[in-house]
This record gives C-alpha cells, sequence and structure tokens, in this order.
C-alpha cells in the first residue's frame, strides 16, 4: 500500500476516526523505532531459524560434518582392512552392512567416506569460489574490454570437458590424490559462480549508493570490497552451497570414467563406481554410499534453498 | 526367430545382414561383439583384438589355429627346412581373392611381408618381421619406401623361400598371426583406402562397415580353404561397455560374445548354462618389478622378491574378483600353449601363497638391506586393471606389513613413456597376449636380454645369458618336445630370479546365445567364428 | 541488430584461438607419448616410432603444432586420426548421434521440467511442491552413471522396452532413454528455476490485478505468470544444449552411443591432441551459438532490452 494511503496522515480523517489510544491501532506504532534497522543478514538469519527445511538441512550437515570429523565414533573396524576371506558378506552381527568385494567392512568404508566426500566438496567449493567469485568481480566491476577477455575465458573454461582437465592435472601433480581431485573440481568448476558474480556486480555497481560513494572519493578497490561485493555475495553464496553438493557427485563420476582417486582411497565415489560390478549380486555395496552420498548432496542444496529464500525477501513473502 | 536388422546401423548402402546371398554359408548370419578396430583394416597394422578378430576372418594366411592352437595349412601345401633357418614355402594352385579372378601368388606374400617390414610405412606389426634377414636395413631411418626384404625371394608363381637371421623352429606355428596374410598388388595404390575396404581371401569379405557402430561380413565364395563358412555371414557389432554387451547376450541380441562385464562375473554360468564358455586363455599378467630400482637389486633383491611373491593370495583374487574367470599362475607360459601351464617346475613353489614364508623371506631381506618404501603398484586406469591391483596391495598390506599403494595412471601412454625412459620405480602391472600359440613367444620377447633396454618388451631389463642361451637351444631344436624341454628349463631360471612376479592367466569368458550351436573358442580366446550355425 | 550479431560472431574469433591453444597445450602435456600408447605392450622399432611422429607432427615444438593444427583447420582439411580415418568424418559421423541426443534432452527438461515447475510455484509448500522438489533435488544428488545403470536396468532388462544398447542403431526412438537419463540433472534445475520464477510472478501486483479483473485461472497463469516468468528458464534451456552436448560422456559410456562424447573420451585417454581440439573447439562454438541465440530470444520475450550497437 503506498504509505500517503495511511488514514492518520490525512487532515480530515480525525473526524470519522476513533482517538489512538482508544484503538488496538497504537501497537502497529509499538514497534521499536530507536533501534537500528535489522540488516538483510540478520532478517534472513531470522526467518531461517524459523524454516524447517533449513532446521533439518542445517542438522543433516552438523550430523555429516560430526561424522566426517569422527568416523572411529561410529565404527570401529578399519575402512582400509580388505580381506578378500571375507568378501561378499551380507549384513550380519560382524558387518553390519556386510562386505563389499574386496573384503572391507562396507559400514566403516561408509563413515570414513564422509572424510573424503566432505573435504572434496567443501575445498573444491571454496576453491571455485574463490576463482570465480575473483574473476567475475573484477570482471564485472571494471568492465569494457577486460570485461571481454575475462568473460571469454570463462567461455572457453567452461567448454573444457573435467575429464580432459583432470587428466592433465592428475598428469602434471604426478598422481591423483585428494588434493588432484580438488585441483581439478576448483579449476574447471568456478564459472558458474563467476557468471553470477559479474551480474550481482554489475547490477549493484549501477545502484545510487555506490555512483554516490565513488563521487564521495572512495577509492576503486575500496568501493569493490565495502559495497559492490558484500551485496552481490548472497547469489554466490547460495550457488556455491549448490555446487558444494555438486562436486560431490563429480568425484564420483570422475571415479567412474577412471580419473578419480587412487583404488585404495576411502571415498563414496569410488565405493559407487566400484560397485557397479556387483550391481547383479550385491546391490547393498551401491546402496550404501549412494545413500549417503544422496542425503548429504541434499542437505547442502537444501541448505543453499533455504538461504536463497531467506535472503530473497520477495521470495519470503508468502 | 525375430531377428533385429537394426543391426546395419546407418543403413547406409540397405546392405542388411540378411542379404549376403551371394553363395557361401548356410542358414542365417550370427551377430558378434568386438570393439572398433583401432586402424583400418590392414594386417600388419593390425596388433589388437579388435582388428585382429575381423583380420582373421577377411584374410588367410599360410597356415590357422584350430582351436587347441595347432597351426594347420590353410594357403599354405608345405613350409619346410632343413636347418629351421632356411624355409622354403609352397603355397596352393589356383587360388584367387574374393574378386574371383585376382591370383594369389607368392610375390603377393613377398610384397605384404617387405610392406610391414619397412620403417618407411610405419606398421605397429613391424617388429613381426625381427627374424627375418634384411629386417635390420629396413628399420634403418631414412630406408626407401619400396625395399624389401633381402631374406624373402620368390621361386616361381607358388613358391618363395625365407631366410632367417637365426634357427627358428617353430616358425611355421608363427605364420598363421595377422602380420603375415598376404596382400594383392592393387592393396599398395593406397594402403588407407585398402583398409577400409580390403579385397582380402578369408573364408568372409567385407560387405560394410559403419564406424563404431558394426561391420557386417558375408561369405567369400571364392575362398577354397578348410575353414568353410557355416553361416550366412557375421555381423560384428561394436561395443564401448561389455555391460550393455552382457544384456543383449541375455535377450539374444548378440549371438557369440568373448567377452564379460565385471558383474557378470559371478553368475554368468548360472544365468547362461551350458551356454556360457570358461577355459584358460593365453592372456599372461604379472607385476614387473624393474631390475633398475634399488630395492630389488643385490643380495635383498632375489628375497623381497619370493616375499612378494609368496605374500599375493593368487586363488583368493581369482576366486573371490574374478569368480574362478582366471587360472593362478604356476609358471610363466599359458597352459593353452604346447609346454605351458607346467605345475613341476624346479622352485614353482615360490608362486604359491604362504604368509609365514613371505614374512620370513621379507625380514631376511630387511636384515640385509631395509626397504624403502612405500612400495607402489603402477596401472592404467583406463583398464580393468583397479580392482585386483587394490586386493594385491591388500594382499601385501595384510601379510608383509608395509605400504603397499595402488599408483593409477589417468592414460596408457604417460604409463608406458615412464616404464620406456626407465623413470618408472617401484613395481607395476604388465601383460601379455601371445602373438601365435608358442611358448617361445612368452619367453623371448619379454625376458630376453635382446628386447632389454628398450629394444622390446622386456621393460625389467631382466638379462641372464644362461637363459638366453637356453631359450636359441630351443628354437634349434630338432623338434618341438625337444624344444620345450629347453624351454622349461628356461623357465626354472625365470622362477629363481623372478624378473616378474606371474599372476594369473585371464580364461576365455564369454558365452552364445539360444539361438547358434557349434560354437568353439580358440587358442587365443577369439570364438572361430567360421564354424557357427544359426 | 545485425550489428550485434556481427559483433558476437566476431568475438568468437578469439575464444577459438584462445580454446585451440589451451586445449592444445593440455592435451600435449597429458597422457604421456601417444605412440607408446598405440604400441602397448608390445615393441615398437625406433624407426618406426620416429616414422609415426613425423606422420602426426609429434615430432615438432607443440606451438608448432598448434600453428600446423591451426592451419589445417582454415584449410579445412583435419587430417587423418590415429585411426586411419579422416577426422573430420569421425566427428560428422558422431555429430549427429549427440545432437539427436542432446535435443531429446532439452525437449523432456524443458516440457517436464516447466510443467513440474509450474505446478509446484503455484502449489508453493503444498505437498505436491515438496514431493517434486524432492525429487529435483534427488536427481541432483545421484551421479549420473547410477541412473544410467537404474533406468538400463529396469526399462531394458526388466521391462524390455527399450534397448539396452544403443550404439547398433541410435535412431530417435532408441535415443529416448538415454536422452532422459542425460536430461535428468537439467530437468531437476529447469524445474527448480521454473519453480521459483513462478512463485515470484504469482505474486506481482499485475496479476493480481489481473484475478482481481475477474480472469479465470487458466488465463491468469498462461497470458500473465509464465511469459513473465519464463525469461531465466529459456536462458538456462539455451545454454544449456552446449552443456549438454558437452556432458555426454557418462551417457554416452553407460549405453554405448557412438557420439561425441564417446569420440572425445578415447581420444583423450590415447592423447589425440588434434582430435581433442577440434571436438572441444566445436563445443565451445555450439555453446556460444546457443548462448547468442538464447540472447536474441531475450529480446522477442522481454521487449525492455535492446542490443547495444
Amino acid at each position: 500500500m503506498p504509505s500517503d494511503a495511511l488514514p492518520t496522515r490525512r487532515p480530515r480523517s480525525e473526524h470519522w476516526v476513533a482517538p489512538l489510544d482508544e484503538t488496538p491501532l497504537q501497537a502497529v506504532d509499538a514497534a521499536d523505532t530507536t533501534s537500528t534497522p535489522r540488516s538483510l543478514w540478520a532478517e534472513a538469519g531470522h526467518s531461517l531459524v524459523r524454516n524447517p527445511v533449513f532446521v533439518i538441512s542445517a542438522l543433516l550437515i552438523l550430523f555429516v560434518l560430526f561424522v566426517a570429523a569422527f568416523p572411529q565414533v561410529f565404527t570401529s573396524q578399519d575402512p582400509r582392512y580388505g580381506n578378500l576371506s571375507i568378501a561378499n558378506q551380507p549384513p550380519g552381527s560382524e558387518h553390519p552392512f556386510g562386505t563389499s568385494r574386496q573384503g572391507y567392512d562396507i559400514m566403516a568404508r561408509t563413515f570414513w567416506g564422509a572424510r573424503t566426500s566432505v573435504i572434496i566438496g567443501f575445498f573444491a567449493m571454496l576453491g571455485s569460489t574463490l576463482i570465480g567469485g575473483m574473476i567475475g568481480a573484477l570482471a564485472g566491476y571494471v568492465g569494457g574490454w577486460f570485461d571481454e577477455v575475462l568473460s571469454r575465458i570463462t567461455d572457453v573454461f567452461f567448454a573444457v570437458p573435467l575429464v580432459l582437465g583432470a587428466i592433465v592435472v592428475a598428469t602434471r601433480l604426478g598422481e591423483m590424490s585428494l588434493w588432484t581431485v580438488i585441483a581439478v573440481l576448483s579449476v574447471f568448476g568456478w564459472t558458474n559462480v563467476a557468471r553470477i558474480m559479474r551480474g550481482a556486480v554489475i547490477s549493484t555497481k549501477s545502484q545510487d549508493y555506490v555512483t554516490s560513494s565513488i563521487a564521495l572519493g572512495a577509492s576503486s578497490p575500496s568501493v569493490l570490497l565495502r559495497h559492490v561485493i558484500p551485496n552481490a555475495i548472497a547469489p554466490v553464496i547460495v550457488t556455491a552451497t549448490v555446487n558444494l553438493g555438486v562436486f560431490i557427485v563429480a568425484e564420483a563420476t570422475l571415479s567412474f570414467l577412471g580419473v578419480g582417486l587412487p583404488a585404495n582411497a576411502v571415498s563414496w565415489g569410488g565405493d559407487i563406481s566400484a560397485a557397479r560390478d556387483a550391481l547383479r549380486t550385491q546391490p547393498s555395496m551401491l546402496f550404501y554410499p549412494s545413500v549417503a552420498l544422496a542425503v548429504t548432496v541434499l542437505s547442502f542444496i537444501m541448505l543453499g534453498d533455504a538461504v536463497r529464500d531467506a535472503l530473497d525477501p520477495k521470495a519470503r513473502k508468502r | 526367430m525375430p531377428l533385429t536388422l537394426a543391426a546395419c546401423g546407418g543403413g547406409d548402402d540397405g546392405g542388411g545382414a540378411g542379404n549376403g546371398g551371394d553363395g557361401g554359408g548356410t542358414g542365417e548370419p550370427i551377430f558378434a561383439n568386438t570393439t572398433e578396430p583401432e586402424n583400418p583394416l590392414i594386417p600388419t597394422n593390425t596388433g589388437e583384438v579388435g582388428g585382429g578378430r575381423i583380420i582373421v576372418m577377411l584374410f588367410a594366411g599360410l597356415v590357422y589355429y584350430t582351436a587347441d592352437g595347432t597351426a594347420e595349412n590353410d594357403l599354405a601345401e608345405s613350409i619346410e627346412s632343413e636347418d629351421n633357418q632356411n624355409w622354403t614355402i609352397k603355397i596352393r594352385e589356383g587360388l584367387t581373392y574374393s574378386d574371383g579372378s585376382t591370383p594369389i601368388t607368392a610375390q603377393d606374400f613377398v610384397n605384404a611381408w617387405s610392406f610391414g617390414a619397412n620403417a618407411a610405412n610405419a606398421q605397429l606389426g613391424q617388429y613381426f618381421f625381427e627374424p627375418f634377414e634384411g629386417y635390420d636395413e629396413l628399420s634403418a631411418e631414412g630406408v626407401a619406401a619400396d625395399a624389401t626384404l633381402s631374406g624373402l625371394e620368390v621361386v616361381d608363381d607358388t613358391t618363395f623361400t625365407a631366410r632367417l637371421v637365426s634357427a627358428q623352429s617353430d616358425f611355421p606355428t608363427r605364420l598363421g598371426y595377422s602380420a603375415y596374410m598376404p596382400l594383392p598388388p592393387t592393396a599398395f595404390d593406397d594402403i588407407d583406402a585398402y583398409g577400409e575396404a580390403p579385397l582380402a581371401n578369408g573364408p568372409y569379405k567385407l560387405e560394410s562397415w559403419t564406424h563404431d557402430q558394426s561391420l557386417v561380413l558375408v561369405p567369400n565364395e571364392s575362398y577354397d580353404g578348410p575353414r568353410a563358412p557355416q553361416n550366412a555371414g557375421i555381423t560384428f557389432t561394436v561395443y564401448q561397455d561389455p555391460e550393455t554387451m552382457y544384456l543383449d547376450l541375455q535377450s539374444d541380441n548378440v549371438d557369440v560374445v568373448d567377452q564379460l562385464p565385471g558383474s557378470a562375473l559371478a553368475t554368468f554360468e548360472d544365468d547362461l548354462g551350458d551356454r556360457a564358455v570358461n577355459a584358460p586363455g593365453a592372456v599372461f599378467q604379472s607385476i614387473t618389478l624393474p631390475g633398475y630400482d634399488p630395492n630389488f637389486e643385490g643380495e635383498a633383491g632375489p628375497l623381497r622378491r619370493q616375499a612378494l611373491s609368496r605374500a599375493i593370495d593368487r586363488q583368493s583374487i581369482c576366486d573371490n574378483l574374478f569368480f574362478g574367470t582366471r587360472t593362478p599362475a604356476t609358471d610363466f607360459v599359458s597352459p593353452v600353449i604346447p609346454g605351458g601351464g607346467a605345475t613341476d617346475l624346479p622352485g614353482a613353489e615360490v608362486l604359491e601363497f604362504d604368509e609365514a614364508e613371505a614374512k620370513k623371506l621379507w625380514e631376511e631381506a630387511e636384515a640385509i638391506k631395509p626397504f624403502e618404501g612405500p612400495l607402489t603398484l603402477a596401472y592404467n586406469a583406463d583398464g580393468p586393471h583397479s580392482d585386483w591391483v587394490e586386493a594385491v596391495c591388500n594382499s601385501l598390506t595384510n601379510v608383509l606389513g608395509i605400504e603397499a599403494k595402488p599408483t593409477p595412471f589417468p592414460a596408457f601412454g604417460e604409463m608406458r613413456e615412464q616404464i620406456r625412459k626407465r623413470e618408472l620405480m617401484g613395481t607395476w602391472r604388465s601383460g601379455w597376449q601371445a602373438d601365435y600359440p608358442s611358448a617361445y613367444n612368452f619367453l623371448g620377447p619379454l625376458y630376453g636380454s635382446a628386447a632389454a633396454d628398450g629394444k622390446g618388451s622386456n621393460d625389467g631389463d631382466y638379462k641372464n645369458p644362461e637363459f638366453d642361451q637356453l631359450l636359441a637351444d630351443g628354437l634349434a631344436a630338432e623338434s618341438e618336445d625337444e624344444a620345450i624341454a629347453l624351454w622349461q628349463e628356461a623357465e626354472a631360471l625365470l622362477i629363481r630370479d623372478l624378473p616378474v612376479l606371474p599372476l594369473w592367466y585371464q580364461n576365455t569368458i564369454g558365452g552364445f546365445s539360444t539361438l547358434v550351436s557349434d560354437v568353439e573358442y580358440g587358442w587365443d580366446t577369439v570364438p572361430l567364428y567360421h564354424q557357427i550355425t544359426k | 541488430m545485425i550489428w550485434y550479431i556481427g559483433r558476437r560472431l566476431l568475438q568468437m574469433i578469439p575464444v577459438f584461438l584462445g580454446a585451440t591453444l589451451i586445449v592444445y597445450l593440455m592435451a600435449f602435456y597429458t597422457s604421456g607419448d601417444p605412440i607408446l600408447a598405440l604400441a602397448g605392450d608390445k615393441p615398437i622399432s625406433p624407426a618406426v616410432e620416429q616414422q609415426l611422429r613425423e606422420q602426426y607432427n609429434l615430432d615438432q615444438h607443440v606451438l608448432v603444432q598448434w600453428l600446423l593444427y591451426l592451419k589445417s583447420v582454415l584449410t579445412f582439411d583435419l587430417g587423418v586420426g590415429f585411426n586411419g580415418r579422416p577426422i573430420w568424418d569421425q566427428i560428422a559421423a558422431a555429430f549427429p548421434t549427440t545432437m539427436r541426443l542432446a535435443i531429446i534432452a532439452v525437449v523432456v527438461e524443458s516440457i517436464f521440467g516447466i510443467i513440474a515447475g509450474v505446478i509446484s510455484g503455484l502449489r508453493k509448500g503444498k505437498l505436491i511442491d515438496t514431493t517434486l522438489l524432492m525429487l529435483s533435488l534427488l536427481l541432483i544428488a545421484t551421479p549420473t552413471f547410477v541412473l544410467g545403470f537404474l533406468a538400463q536396468f529396469v526399462f531394458g532388462l526388466q521391462l524390455g522396452i527399450s534397448p539396452i544398447n544403443v550404439g547398433r542403431d541410435p535412431s530417435w526412438v532408441n535415443l529416448l532413454l538415454p536422452g532422459f537419463v542425460l536430461g535428468g540433472v537439467s530437468f531437476a534445475y529447469v524445474l527448480r528455476l521454473t519453480r521459483t520464477s513462478i512463485a515470484e510472478t504469482a505474486t506481482a501486483d499485475h496479476v493480481r490485478t489481473a484475478t482481481a479483473k475477474g480472469l479465470t485461472r487458466g488465463g491468469v497463469v498462461s497470458r500473465h505468470i509464465l511469459r513473465n516468468s519464463l525469461i531465466p528458464v529459456v536462458t538456462f534451456i539455451g545454454a544449456d544444449l552446449g552443456a549438454l552436448m558437452g556432458g555426454a560422456i557418462v551417457t554416452e559410456r553407460v549405453f554405448n552411443i557412438p557420439g561425441i562424447g564417446t569420440l572425445l573420451f578415447s581420444s583423450i585417454t590415447s592423447g589425440e591432441a588434434p582430435m581433442i581440439v577440434s571436438l572441444v573447439t566445436l563445443l565451445v562454438i555450439i555453446f556460444l551459438l546457443s548462448n547468442l541465440v538464447v540472447d536474441l530470444l531475450y529480446g522477442l520475450l522481454d521487449p525492455r532490452i535492446r542490443y547495444a550497437k
């Protein structure tokens, strides 16, 4: 409603509206106008804790993080101990989820695998967000030919196949390890963050308050840091959370294509890919790591959704 | 039977498999699996199994192999020698290529072999001509493109002679390999175009080749030899993935396959019943322990090699990971080869799993010189190796208490390059698929000194003059039995020195549909397609 | 408008040069020695090796190789691949299949994604919305190859309604199942995008006005909500066509489809630089072109947008 429609401001309204202190309308004015208004973030935080999706996904993520940090709490078995004489066992008291083709305890692999997957997801997310955020912010802020060049570079990276990148990085770094996989995913997964950052920076840059702060003599880097980035970061955070889940899945795909972690690494992706051969005989080998992976990825994506809804005032109004 | 004609893929010329029509063969065409040939179908340039199986059906050489690996005459009337070094080869008269008019002559063999041996033509099968006199001149740099093998001489239209650099008693056996096929004179006008649609002389001729999809073969009515087709043609479907192939087999969409997906190994014998095939084959797998790695040298070296060998539970890996589709090695030569699969070689117990003995040997080695770990086992991740590499490493870790690390190379080329430069330390997976059914082929090219130092496939640089001598004696032997006895003596030396750790022989595995019968697999794990009836 | 298109097309030249150089360098510094990979476990004599190297220009400096490659592109003769077949023929044979696959995937993701997204967006917070949302999240969280196996197993083997091996006959019908699998993840994104966009537009003032005016529900949805909320969706779908063609590696592998992805994967593992570069460049160009088309469509959907000269 337009603010000038408020009856109290109309000069003739006194004739027919009861005095303020006699109406419950005073509650409207009870808002504490002296306190500082809540920022976008505080507002978002407030709506988040009331959102069941957020609460559930946050709890799930906390659980996954806990598992990743202390897998030994949940299982006493060594996930790397493979003994063929106990291979392919169905679930039983000794091995609650059964054993794999290599004779690993599937339960131990599932819990310890959380560590690898979370580390890969988190650091790849961090890496790609840093690379993409910086490139996108620079492209959007500086603009002109610089933007053109960076955007074209983004196009190239967008199109280079992940497998090729994975092989190159693995070859250059000598062997495939946790950090090579993270490097590959970061180097080839930053393009969507860069696009979003660039778009957000460009739209924020043209806002009046940014123009005025430049007019007031603020230097470019400080404008970028103080005004543009904080406002552009919300969509980036959302994309990054979703990316985190996508990276965990991508690690599995790399294993499937034979350019993932070495065979003895404990990871969900590797286990899922290895379970392919047992699809007919022992589906539980595929089941547990898949469920663990799906739940983890799901909770990160749900978290991203909830944060997005909270940060977007339009989506919040129901 | 509902037969899907979809198999002709792109259907560019409408020439379906069903209408071979021009004589030869009976019944219906069969469907088989293959991988896309890596090269045009030129015999001397085809070393891999995808193209090899098609070359064997399209071409007929001097000899062919029966299911048990015996070489019998195909085009040859006789292959004779007094001294195993100078050979006289006669081919049957009146033979023609599949056009029915071009005659097959002795000159065609000389031309084809010279072409293959001449380095200017860069044929991958060039090394097969190493035993011939004149090979060295043809492999020199800057050789003229039309230079011929000086060891070959045409006597008349159907006779030629071959002079070898040394005695080779298994020479006739080799001649069934695809590199030794004849080529018609027109082939050399444009060899790559020829390879796309070869005019050949085998039991079948190539009707169409839709790249990456299928190759359609129909009987060649001009073929007059022991391998007459018993079916109306073969359609080879290109599969990227054995998983798909197996599902096709179960639904009778493919008639005969010689490969199975890992997921079906446990169940295929139950799934297929007596249509399942599982018998020892001629592929040998091993782990190379290079002689130049300090860990495997000196006094501690042999002890350490033995300890590693005894710490690998071959039987258990064959049973649990391969579900009995591989046979634990007891020697260095495949059991399907005459003289292979010996179980009574002196010292062969070193290939048996024995935890206590492994630990003891390892500790003895440690006392002499401590191991500088971790132990790495390199493999190429683009092949199906990660499973067993992981299991072997687990076995070594559990028994010896050392850190054994699978080390994947994303692409085969990278691994080969490091091996070639002798930069790859630690151990790596190695394998050998025999080119022809002779025990020598499993020994000479892999452990002979002549093949060491980057000149052949002796990647671990094993050098033992005694071993070399026994091999040479075997090649000069009067009879096969005598040769085999000498080569087994040579094998005993390998068992003592363990230049590689023999692991297992890959079985011939596969299966066939309910629509076909008379299915038999050759010594080289490839089905004898021409015999199959449908 | 023409100026705009011309400018965009000109921009592709540096991208082309950059992409080929980067990919050439990557291909060169990877997968070891392609000639040794060709020989495999078997021996190869130095003379043959040398001959092969010269044949494929592998004896040249990497930058020279790149220049030679550019020359081969400009003369429309990409040369012969390691398997003896002209590279151009191989790409031309594989391209239509992958294109078909990608088109099916795009159609699937558009139709199903938008319908599900609209339903979800209009019923935000209801059971059907939650169900569709969970389904889309599950699709994102499942690796494509797992999805592919399951589809193959259920529809191919158990129900027998789709061929398991598409490689034999990659026709439109046979590519349907792989197309669904390939489009699965994008379907989830389209659904989520449409849902958000619809939910946003559904509460916009002009929609309320339309409803207040007494328009039917269907009229409001089709005329006022859909058109306004589809802009971001169209952007995504357009850009996705290019991404899908490159992303088909896994799907093509699972379903045994002889397309661009299969070709790309095998050339990457064998280190065949000219083939890798040609394919990647092709993918970049498709990607750029589809982006251009999207930007032009944008102007049709949203008259407020005008193109700079």
